[in-house]
Formats: structure tokens, C-alpha cells, sequence
């Protein structure tokens, strides 16, 4: 276990280190006084495992490929935004633009995501324990997202093939978006979800949203809906 | 018969041919109209410039003889690895989605031979095209299409698109007819699904945020290579002034004329300035800010020719970019086609439905067969010869100004042929000491 210290380190240093490690490394790192600190542990590209030990700013674990990533606090906008692979874990809160254009990985937020939770996201699965702001899911393309508690407004907006899992309380779909029928196989995915994502709810209590794809390709009979 | 003289008809010109047209189209169709290119209107262009040559008070350099150097290094402010060019004149991005991959290549191959850049697009990086260039401009766009951050550090700098001259504000739209599986996997979508383009980014608003999503953009990279800021011609001082706030190495500044693959024609004709009225304004920005010629600038939209490079370059820009040129050079709108062109119900030079993926030229397609008329070798040396004129031609003019590097050129070489191309290049009306506006 290596330790690095933000409050005796640059942001550069500490990154350097971290994306120094390469291809086969399993060395364990912990960050401590991130304070805040933006594009923390970003564009990491091997199975090193990361405690952040503290709260950190935008963009923490931005682009991580294959890390497995822990912070203790909150984090702020863009957390594991277009995140590839790997997995991070949040015990408070996320600001908005959580896992934003991911591609794959796994998020897990154990506290609240802020708005646009998930927006543009690409492959990448994120677990929610709380709640998720308005625009969550907004033209999600691709992945799932597991929402615990209640989603805000206009979830899944104009969304393409992303899937929407939601337990609680849904204050209004998006553009496109839809109440699908909860089938096994839906089941069985969203129970390896919240496996992964350290959550024991019941798959049985969540309802899925997914895309109408009505507006898959221009009609000028949907104008209304753009 | 009444013998009564009568006044010829007149068409309004208000409702001209093409505005009635308009209007029927739009009668039967209920949608507005989309196709690719830039603005088609006359709008004040480097066209109203003229350079003043050398006299009395300023010598000239020998032509043929006297050096005049071409080489411009974008991304000096930050960045480890700035970009050297041998001519002050790069490619402008243009998606692998939107061009064929034959079209991709061609640029690729065009840019290297003449010791230049091209950009990749919407869509991401292609195997080819980062084969095929030794200096690629990696896009970083709303729609992350492709977006990995291994391609980003393959790229050797980074091109941050805010907005582009075609529709400032605006995002885009692939038509579902130009979506094969090979673009559909790189940008993570069904076949045949219409793929929106955003309007702004995901995960940032504003340019406090920009600053900060540039910080992990170079963290990532390790800071070695330079990030562009591309803005369309909105507000151009204000842009720029932001863009070197927010901690960009260099500016794309795209006016109006510069084209798009597809967009609203209400979009790209009536939104955005003219390339000619957005470069002071740029230049000030970074004069005011201490900045000129510390961050590039690069400035794009209807650039043909080398007087327009030269000017450009006169009125303080660093390099220029171009996109419609580009692909003109490689074929596109040839009238060689000009049969299939007519079954379009369109001609040579006016072929602008370049969403819909029947380019005869095998440019704008996605079309294996029309895209297999393109010859990439063929199609690069054209565009490396054309880019090799521009710049002899930009350095014809530079040597008769008495400047020994195309960089040299100012404002004080330059006279306006219209009171309003002198009042946006701010240089005298011609035959007179007359700025307008100053």
C-alpha cells in the first residue's frame, strides 16, 4: 500500500504515479487530502486499487480504464466521466454529470446523484442507493442504470437502448421514454447490478424504463415531441 | 387587342425564384430543409481585400530567390509537445461517419505530404486516418461518439469543439441512411438510427467548468500535447477572451461560411458572422489579453485560396483551416459527375445533400460502391498539390509585401474594397485613410 499525500503532493505528481503503474500492476494506492481536488485519479489504465480518503471536485476517475477506485466523501461534477472499465465506488453523494458518456465500468454512488445522472452513457452500469436529479439517463445509448430511491424529472429522455431500473417514485419521464414489462432476464441482470453494486434491495421492487424508439429516425409527425 | 403599353413583369425581389421555391418545398413537405456545406449567401469575404504591395516606402523580396518562411507551431502557452507545421494552412475536422474512410484517408495522406494537420470528427479515431497522418487533431465533442482515452493519447493535440461557424449553438444530426455497422459500432448506436449530435457538452456548462475539464483533459495526456478551443463566429471577443481564460493553447475560430455535414439551411444561412468580421475582434481579444501569437489562432470558414491565407494571416491570425476547400480538392462537386448529379436534381458545384450518402464523388457516402470511386492515393496528391499552391501563393504575396515569413503580414498591408469590409477588417476603405468604425 502506497500512500499519497495531496496536501504534500501536486495533482500532477499524485497522477503521475497513479497512471505510472502499468499493464499486470495490482499495487494499492491511498490519496489523502484531496480536498476537493478536481480530475483526481483520471485517466488511470490498470488494475490498481485507489482509496481517495477524503471529498474530492470534477471529473475524479475521468476515463478510468481497468482501476478499481474508492472515495470515502462526496464527489463533485463528472465523476468516472467516460469511464471505460474498471470500477469506482462513492460512499456520499455525486454531483451532477455522474458517469457521463461512460463506455463501461462499473459506478456505484451510495449516497444521491445529482441531475443528468448518467447522461449520454455508453455501456457503463451504474448502482444508485439514493436518489438521481432531473435528466438522469438523458440520450443514454447504451448500459443500465439502477436507480434505489426516486428519480427526477424527465428520466431517460430522449433515450436510445440504456436501461433504466427505478425502485422508488419517477416525477416524469422524458421524451421517448417508457414503463417497460419487467421480464426474468431483466430480473436476473438487475439482480447481478445490485450485487455488484453492494446494494441488497430486491430486484422484485424496481420497475424498468427503456426507449419507445419512436424517435429513432426524424418524422415530422413527432415534431411535437423534440 | 389592347394596345395599351405594358410595364416587362417583375419578379419581387422580395420573392425571388429561389424564395418561391422555397416556399412550395415547404408547402408539400412540412419539414425544413437540411444539407451540408456553409453559407451560400454574399456576405463581405477576404474577396474585399486587397493587399497593398510593396512601393516607395517598403521594399519586396525577390521572388524565387529570398526566402519566405510558411512554418507555424501551434500550442506554445502549455503544452509539452506544441505542433510544428511547415504551412500556416491545416484540415479541418470532418467525421469518419459524415466522409467515407476512403475520404478520410485522402485527407490524411494529403495533410502529411504537405507537412500539415488533419482533425478527426464527430464519430472518433480511425485506424486509417491515424495511420495515414502524421499530425491528427483529435475532436473532443459533445456527443463523445468514440471517445477513449487511449485515442487521446494517440492524438497530438486536442480540439475541444464548443461551436462551429455552420451553426453556432446548433448540434447535428447523422441521418439513419449513412449509419453502417462500422459507424454504428464506433459510436455505440443501432444501424440505421438517426444519431444526434449535441448541442453542448455533458458534463460541462460555461467556461469556469471548461477550465476545469481542460485540467483533466492535459492530466490525462500527462500535458504534452496542446488543446485547441473551437468556437463558431458568434461573439468572437468574448470567445476568444473566455477560450484563453479557460486555458486553451490555441483557437479555432470558425465563421460562418465554414460548412457542416448536415444542418438546418435556416441555421447555417442565418446564424453566425462571416469569417471576414470575426478575426479582429478575435485579434483584439488577445492583444487586449497579452496573448497574441501565445495562443494560436487558428481561423477557419471560406478560406479557397492563398490571398485568403494570406489575409488571414495579415489580419493576425496564425494559421488557417479548411474543410469545403478540402474536399473540392479531393473531388467533391466535380463536374466529371455532372450526369449523376443531374438525376440528383442538382449540378456540379451546387450539390450540397451530403446527409443523404449518394455522393457521386464517393466523398459523402457511406455507399461501398460510390466510396470505392474515391482513390485515396489519388485523391491525397491532389489535395497536397492544392495545399502546396495556397501556400506558394500566400508566400507570393507575403515577398511582394517586403515580409520574409507569411507571418510577418499586418493589417497595414491591406486595403478594403467595400466600406463594410473595411469597417469589419478594420483596414482603410481603399483610396482612402478611412477605417469606419474607428
Amino acid at each position: 500500500m502506497q500512500t499519497l499525500d495531496l496536501a504534500q503532493s501536486e495533482l500532477r505528481a499524485v497522477n503521475a504515479a497513479l497512471q505510472g503503474e502499468g499493464a499486470g500492476s495490482n499495487q494499492a494506492f491511498t490519496i489523502l487530502n484531496p480536498r476537493g481536488a478536481h480530475a483526481l485519479a483520471c485517466g488511470l489504465d490498470a488494475a490498481i486499487d485507489v482509496t481517495v480518503d477524503g471529498t474530492t471536485g470534477y471529473y475524479c476517475g475521468g476515463m478510468n480504464k481497468e482501476a478499481t477506485i474508492r472515495v470515502t466523501g462526496s464527489v463533485g461534477p463528472g465523476v468516472a466521466e467516460n469511464m471505460m472499465s474498471g470500477r469506482m465506488v462513492i460512499e456520499g453523494d455525486a454531483s451532477q454529470y455522474a458517469g457521463a458518456t461512460g463506455h463501461g465500468g462499473l459506478l456505484v454512488i451510495k449516497g444521491n446523484a445529482s441531475s443528468r445522472c448518467g447522461i449520454s452513457m455508453k455501456g457503463i452500469e451504474i448502482v444508485v442507493h439514493g436518489n438521481v436529479g432531473h435528466m438522469s439517463a438523458f440520450m443514454g445509448q447504451a448500459g443500465s442504470l439502477v436507480v434505489c430511491g426516486d428519480a427526477g424529472d424527465a428520466l431517460g429522455d430522449s433515450l436510445y437502448e440504456a436501461k433504466l431500473f427505478v425502485r422508488g417514485s419517477v416525477k416524469s419521464l422524458g421524451a421517448d421514454c417508457i414503463e417497460k414489462e419487467m421480464r426474468p432476464e431483466h430480473l436476473d441482470h438487475l439482480a447481478r447490478l445490485l450485487e455488484a453494486g453492494e446494494c441488497d434491495a430486491d430486484p422484485a421492487s424496481f420497475r424498468r424504463y427503456g426507449s419507445a424508439r419512436k424517435l429513432y429516425n426524424f418524422d415530422i409527425d413527432n415534431a411535437g415531441a423534440y | 387587342m389592347d394596345q395599351t403599353p405594358r410595364t416587362t413583369p417583375v419578379t419581387p425581389w422580395t420573392f425571388d425564384d429561389h424564395t418561391n421555391s422555397y416556399i412550395r418545398r415547404a408547402a408539400a413537405t412540412g419539414i425544413y430543409d437540411i444539407r451540408g456545406g456553409g453559407a451560400k449567401r454574399r456576405v463581405p469575404h477576404f474577396d474585399d481585400l486587397l493587399f497593398l504591395g510593396a512601393s516607395m516606402s517598403r521594399y519586396p523580396l525577390e521572388g524565387y530567390r529570398e526566402a519566405c518562411g510558411t512554418d507555424v507551431t501551434l500550442g506554445t502557452r502549455f503544452a509539452k509537445n506544441p505542433i510544428k507545421l511547415d504551412i500556416p494552412i491545416t484540415i479541418a475536422g470532418m467525421s469518419f461517419g459524415a466522409l467515407s474512410g476512403q475520404a478520410k484517408e485522402a485527407l490524411g495522406r494529403g495533410a502529411s505530404a504537405a507537412g500539415t494537420s488533419t482533425t478527426t470528427g464527430d464519430g472518433g479515431m480511425t485506424p486509417e486516418e491515424r495511420g495515414h497522418s502524421d499530425k491528427l487533431v483529435y475532436q473532443y465533442l459533445p456527443s463523445r461518439y468514440g471517445m477513449n482515452p487511449d485515442d487521446l493519447r494517440r492524438a497530438d493535440a486536442i480540439e475541444i469543439v464548443v461551436g462551429q461557424g455552420a451553426k453556432p449553438g446548433g448540434g447535428g444530426m447523422l441521418l439513419g441512411q449513412k449509419i453502417n455497422d462500422r459507424v454504428a459500432e464506433m459510436r455505440t448506436l443501432p444501424k440505421g438510427v438517426d444519431q444526434r449530435s449535441a448541442c453542448r457538452h455533458p458534463d460541462w456548462t460555461g467556461p469556469d467548468d471548461l477550465e476545469i475539464k481542460i485540467l483533466e483533459l492535459r492530466e490525462i495526456t500527462g500535458w504534452k500535447v496542446p488543446i485547441y478551443v473551437k468556437v463558431g463566429g458568434a461573439r468572437p471577443y468574448y470567445d476568444v477572451t473566455l477560450s484563453v481564460k479557460a486555458g486553451a493553447d490555441v483557437v479555432v475560430l470558425d465563421g460562418m461560411q465554414g460548412g457542416t455535414a448536415a444542418t438546418q439551411d435556416v441555421f447555417i444561412e442565418h446564424v453566425g458572422q462571416p469569417t471576414l468580421a470575426c478575426i479582429r475582434p478575435a485579434v483584439q481579444a488577445l492583444q487586449d489579453l497579452d496573448m497574441h501569437r501565445k495562443v494560436q489562432l487558428v481561423v477557419s470558414g471560406g478560406v479557397r485560396t492563398g490571398a485568403d491565407v494570406a489575409k488571414a494571416l495579415a489580419l493576425g491570425a496564425d494559421a488557417v483551416s479548411i474543410g469545403t476547400a478540402a474536399l473540392i480538392a479531393l473531388g467533391d462537386n466535380d463536374p466529371r459527375w455532372e450526369a449523376e448529379y443531374q438525376k440528383l436534381g442538382t449540378t456540379a458545384g451546387a450539390y450540397d445533400d451530403w446527409h443523404e450518402g449518394n455522393d457521386p464523388a464517393g466523398i459523402t457516402t457511406q455507399n461501398p460502391e460510390l466510396a470505392s470511386r474515391l482513390d485515396p492515393e489519388a485523391a491525397g496528391r491532389r489535395l497536397r498539390n492544392y495545399l502546396k499552391v495556397m501556400t506558394l501563393e500566400a508566400q507570393t504575396i507575403a515577398r511582394a509585401c517586403g515580409k520574409s515569413h507569411v507571418l510577418n503580414l499586418e493589417p497595414e498591408d491591406l486595403c478594403a474594397l467595400t466600406i463594410e469590409a473595411a469597417a469589419m477588417a478594420q483596414v482603410p476603405l481603399s483610396g482612402t485613410n478611412w477605417i469606419p468604425g474607428t
